[in-house]
């Protein structure tokens, strides 16, 4: 029998370790949307002293490979420090699961995506965002490659759906190209000020369709 | 992994049955040549009887004359030659603007986008919400311009037979011609061109246990048609290349060894893997109509799960099923057919189509029923959505 995947990947999807939400966890993160394909959720307990990672698991609504790098991840950041764990890669974690088909680096990149969210989440409730990056149009843009285009499961800047981006006295504007009632308008917007309001010196996220 | 494979893909590709290979041999090993003109050698003239009388069968099949059947290489060639070849022969004689559906398969669809490169105006027309095409707005989209219509009798993916004498109609009485791509139809449910206003019709026997490599057009007598592939004066002249005669062979077999009987059979294994899925799987959705829909197709969407998913868990425990979701096309583009009928990338993302043939039994259908809840309430426990679900 002929699987497409490597027996790592086949043998973590068959049975993901870590599997399931922490009630109490110190960092939490879900990032992706059901609306736009795969949906990862990361939670993690730290060790208030040593920043070590002493708990982690996750959960997916996504594909093989999602799955799998969700799985592995979780066994390479416990016992991590957090800045051990934020330098994880998604080549490391391909590398651990002995190589994913380049084609699904974009849902296994998401629990990568999981598990830095989830570290920035618990620095952010600590306390421990020691230098504010002010806000500008690249700090923006950069996040919204975290932004699904529903329509072709890929990036909303990589799909040229990004228009204009303003950034004035703690608000932002993002103009996204597409008509005003298009199907996936409400999950965009939604996911765009779901992505910006947590930057520090944002008050006010406001999206335009225009297309 | 599994020691057993029940196949459920029929509406990709079937296992040919024997019966098939048997009349086909014969053309491989004693008589290999071409079909001659009537003045050619004794082999030839064999050969060349073998595909009057293949024609002969599918052609009745169809209530078609043997002149309006032309054997191609597939039915992707064959929807090819319809679009294209209609709209070449029309040339200035109608507009460059043509109709089809927004769900058909991609043969149809993209020598639709091929035509619109070449300045037609393409009208993808809306489907409902169980993929039945907006006749209203089929009337209403035909214009002195509307060279042809394509609307597919029966969906890919979704199994939604189309009400195609109505299409049928409307293009005759608008003086358009009408093609439908019939591959998922054919011998399945019933199509007679001396009842049915169809112009042209695709078909193949890669779906009934026949041979790949082969399949066929119906052309309507006196249907304008342009020649594509340029060489000799085979196929009345519309299609050349020297003739796939074991293929053709093996096609009328196919074709004669579907019975009602089988067809039946289908659709009880059919009711009963979705009313099982559905009364017996929570949050879960059929996709499609209930009743019109093939006899071989059940497409259900699993919430909260991926389809890749289960169609990867499926296949180690023995069971090849296919899914709409993006993350298992190569395109990464989610089933356009959910899309269509107003699906999301959600419902798209765990819809999963089972589709059945001449070697399933009924105990298939329950088995993959039973693996497919098991499967589906594994992925559910890891599911950020399903995890409160059963």
């Amino acid at each position: 029998m002929k699987f497409p995947y490597s027996e790592k990947v086949l043998e973590h999807f068959k049975h993901p370790r870590n599997v399931g939400e922490i009630k109490d966890a110190d960092g939490k993160a879900t990032v992706g949307s059901p609306a736009c394909g795969d949906m990862v959720a990361v939670y993690i307990k730290v060790e208030p002293e040593t920043k070590r990672i002493t708990d982690i698991k996750f959960e997916s609504y996504g594909c093989a490979s999602n799955i799998a790098t969700g799985s592995i991840i979780t066994e390479l950041a416990k016992g991590k420090t957090l800045e051990e764990a934020k330098k994880i890669t998604w080549k490391q974690a391909s590398e651990a699961l002995g190589g994913l088909p380049k084609i699904k680096a974009h849902c296994s990149v998401l629990a990568i995506d999981g598990l830095r969210s989830a570290i920035q989440n618990y620095e952010e409730r600590h306390g421990l965002v020691r230098e504010h990056e002010p806000t500008t149009e690249d700090v923006v843009r950069k996040r919204l490659r975290h932004v699904m285009n529903p329509l072709t499961g890929l990036d909303v800047v990589r799909t040229n759906l990004v228009g204009d981006i303003e950034v004035k006295d703690g608000s932002v504007s993002v103009t996204v190209d597409l008509p005003e009632d298009h199907q996936f308008a409400p999950n965009i917007r939604e996911e765009i000020a779901e992505k910006i309001e947590p930057l520090w010196d944002v008050k006010k996220v406001e999206v335009y369709f225009k297309g | 992994m599994a020691d057993r494979t029940v196949y459920l893909d029929n509406a990709a590709a079937t296992r040919m049955d024997e019966r098939v290979l048997e009349v086909m041999e014969p053309y491989f090993f004693n008589v290999y040549a071409v079909a001659t003109s009537e003045f050619g050698y004794s082999m030839g003239l064999d050969a060349r009887d073998a595909l009057d009388s293949a024609r002969g069968v599918i052609a009745g099949a169809l209530g078609a004359s043997r002149e309006e059947f032309i054997f191609t290489s597939g039915s992707t060639e064959s929807s090819n030659i319809a679009l294209k070849g209609v709209t070449r022969a029309l040339d200035d004689k109608k507009g460059k603007h043509i109709i089809v559906s927004r769900i058909e398969d991609f043969p149809v669809l993209h020598s639709a986008r091929a035509l619109e490169k070449h300045g037609f105006r393409v009208t993808y027309l809306d489907v409902d919400g169980e993929g039945f095409a907006d006749l209203d707005l089929l009337g209403d989209s035909i214009s002195d311009e509307t060279a042809m219509v394509s609307i597919q009798h029966a969906n890919q993916e979704i199994g939604t037979i189309q009400d195609i004498e109505a299409i049928g109609r409307i293009c005759r009485d608008k003086g358009v011609l009408f093609h439908t791509d019939a591959t998922h139809t054919f011998t399945r449910v019933p199509l007679d061109m001396r009842e049915m206003p169809v112009d042209l019709a695709t078909v193949s026997p890669h779906t009934i246990h026949g041979p790949p490599g082969i399949g066929g057009l119906y052309i309507r007598e006196g249907t304008p048609i342009a020649k594509l592939m340029d060489g000799g004066f085979q196929e009345f002249d519309k299609r050349a290349g020297p003739e796939n005669i074991p293929g053709a062979a093996g096609f009328a077999r196919a074709v004669e060894l579907v019975t009602q009987e089988e067809n039946d059979r289908l659709k009880a294994m059919r009711d009963r893997l979705i009313d099982r899925v559905l009364a017996e799987i929570p949050d879960t959705s059929l996709n499609g109509h209930r009743q019109k829909r093939t006899p071989q197709n059940a497409n259900i969407t699993f919430h909260f799960v991926e389809g890749e998913s289960i169609t990867l868990h499926l296949d180690m425990r023995g069971f090849a099923v296919s899914t709409g979701s993006a993350c298992f096309s190569r395109s990464l583009e989610a089933s356009h057919v959910i899309m269509g009928i107003g699906g999301n990338h959600e419902t798209a993302h765990g819809s999963v189509r089972f589709t059945l043939g001449r070697y399933n039994t009924m105990e298939d259908a329950d088995a993959v029923v039973q693996e497919a809840a098991e499967v589906v309430r594994k992925l559910r426990k890891i599911s950020p959505l399903g995890k409160n679900k059963k």
